[in-house]
């Protein structure tokens, strides 16, 4: 290849690449301003803008989703899936970075299967188990539930950031005559402050999100804001549009900031796998 | 004879005890379920063991919604995983620009797809911006038809695939030394042929990963599929059959044989594109930077 045939190459290569990335940025932006609009439109058919601006389909989707009382179980069930997954996941991802012991890859695995499989396929079965316990329809079915993928989820990401933890501080507390749970109250949860933190973070923005499990569990009244979101869009026909964008706009916000408020501690790859950028020095 | 090691502690090491919690979590709530589920679809209403699976294969709106997913989930695991690499790829360098697009990116995968749906009906449909300014520049006339059918389901699939795609293999990426590429360039390798030969085999398992995690995301489709589709036609995806044994018709016998068919779907493709990938390079991943 001459060298000019090649620079000719090089430049369409990247304005190619650039054209595919800007074309899928500008319409998933225009496709959340079009949401946006509607939701503040008086009436808005097949014209560029609407005729009018209006703020009334907030309150009339407040109203008619019964957002209040959803947005309650919401902030109910992610909080429990927090703490709870952070208590389960923790101490197991402490045995996990500090000891080697028969069946560590078997467990690993059974950590890593739920953020594999995809919610619905095992949803499904989960599903008629909880039925059967009575579990299901009920907040604490939505809980158990959520907690599946969010419990293993916290173990990845608390693994490797036990491991880099300098394991003779813990030593010394020993030395010092710490009982474990001292040790791990007064050394290892203020050295595990950060990576807690990211953890719970990530786990919160991904349960606000998680759709499958929830559907499949919830009933009438333990719906989470995406579920009740869903059942908005399906019976859209039913209401109008410009409500069910307002529902899907107070949606977003609550999305939205808490991955803003999630992105100031955690690299953005971190939601979608555990792979660390750069490993962090103790 | 004991190793020094293990003389020195004692013979149940209490640490192990902390990810009992954790272990009997997820056996209890996700391997004893899936056992159920497999025995549960053994045990149908009417028929022997296999009835469920007979009842599956031999109903005309059961075993095709296999080939309506895989029509789904090919293409779109292929467009997704396609488009990230060259552009994971040339984004490789940390610069500011590579915060920002990131930045971006993970917004589609955090709204997730309900709300895509909706977002794609208001913009894709016959009367929305994207319509109107194919009008305008007289590139389409008359309404485009991007919803309620295949294409709708599949424009959901891309927007929220391809950003877990490219952030995958971002992460992959950025893992291999660039020291290497730099020793290959210094050996008059040209760039096409650093990433053929160097980064190229060094990215295979991830690559496959990616691949794998994207197919499966897609392969068990469900919101946009009963939103943005046809639910009761061409996007009549496996798990929509899944859910209405489960929930319109109370059989969750006949719903468990599903979600197991459904499983065993995504494990023969995930098999087949690991040998694949085994085929394709095998050898030391040595892509760390430490």
């Amino acid at each position: 290849m001459s060298s000019g045939l090649r620079a000719w190459f090089d430049r369409t290569w990247r304005g190619l690449l650039l054209g595919v990335m800007t074309l899928f940025v500008v319409n998933v932006g225009l496709m959340i301003a079009a949401v946006a609009t509607s939701s503040f439109a008086r009436r808005w058919l097949g014209t560029w803008l609407p005729e009018g601006w209006t703020t009334n389909w907030y309150t009339a989707a407040w109203k008619e989703f019964q957002l209040g009382s959803v947005l309650w179980v919401t902030v109910e069930v992610v909080l429990a899936v927090v703490l709870l997954a952070l208590i389960i996941g923790v101490p197991a991802a402490y045995t996990l970075a500090r000891r080697n012991f028969l069946g560590k890859r078997a467990l690993m695995l059974l950590f890593l299967l739920p953020l594999m499989v995809p919610p619905i396929t095992y949803g499904i079965p989960l599903a008629t188990v909880l039925y059967k316990a009575q579990l299901a329809g009920t907040i604490y079915g939505v809980i158990l539930a959520n907690l599946i993928p969010a419990a293993p989820f916290v173990i990845l990401v608390m693994t490797p950031f036990i491991e880099q933890i300098d394991p003779n501080l813990e030593s010394a507390a020993r030395v010092f005559g710490a009982s474990t749970a001292k040790m791990f109250w007064h050394v290892l949860v203020p050295l595990l402050a950060p990576g807690i933190l990211a953890a719970s973070l990530l786990v919160l923005v991904r349960t606000i999100a998680l759709f499958e499990l929830t559907f499949l569990t919830a009933g009438p009244d333990s719906q989470t804001l995406v579920v009740a979101l869903y059942y908005a869009v399906f019976a859209a026909g039913v209401r109008a549009p410009q409500s069910v964008d307002a529902m899907a706009m107070i949606y977003m916000v609550v999305t939205l900031v808490w991955l803003l408020i999630a992105l100031r501690f955690v690299n953005p790859t971190q939601l979608v796998s555990r792979v660390k950028e750069q490993p962090l020095t103790a | 004879m004991k190793s020094a090691d293990a003389l020195a502690r004692p013979a149940l090491d209490r640490t192990l005890l902390l990810v009992v919690p954790a272990a009997a979590f997820m056996l209890a709530l996700f391997v004893y379920p899936f056992l159920y589920g497999l025995e549960l679809s053994f045990e149908p209403k009417e028929g022997g063991a296999l009835g469920n699976y007979r009842h599956f294969f031999t109903t005309d709106n059961l075993w095709p919604t296999i080939w309506t997913t895989l029509r789904l989930a090919i293409p779109a695991t292929l467009i997704n995983v396609g488009l990230a690499l060259p552009i994971a790829y040339k984004m490789r360098v940390k610069t500011r620009y590579q915060r920002w697009v990131t930045t971006l990116l993970v917004v589609p995968i955090t709204l997730g797809t309900v709300l895509i749906a909706e977002g794609a009906l208001t913009y894709f449909g016959p009367k929305g911006w994207l319509s109107q300014t194919l009008q305008l520049f007289h590139i389409y006339e008359g309404p485009i038809r991007l919803t309620h059918n295949y294409w709708g389901v599949l424009i959901s699939l891309v927007i929220s695939g391809f950003p877990f795609a490219f952030l995958l293999i971002l992460s992959y990426i950025t893992g291999i030394d660039p020291v290497l590429a730099r020793a290959a360039a210094t050996l008059g390798a040209d760039p096409a042929a650093q990433f053929r030969h160097i980064y190229l085999p060094l990215l295979a398992p991830g690559l496959a990963m990616c691949f794998c995690l994207s197919f499966v995301q897609a392969f068990s489709v469900f919101p946009s599929a009963v939103l943005l589709g046809s639910p009761a036609g061409p996007t009549r995806v496996i798990s929509i059959a899944a859910y209405e044994a489960a929930f319109e018709q109370y059989d969750y016998s006949l719903a468990s044989a599903i979600a197991m068919i459904m499983g065993f779907v995504q494990l023969v493709i995930v098999a087949a594109v690991l040998a694949m990938r085994n085929a394709f390079y095998r050898g030391p991943v040595v892509g760390g930077k430490g």
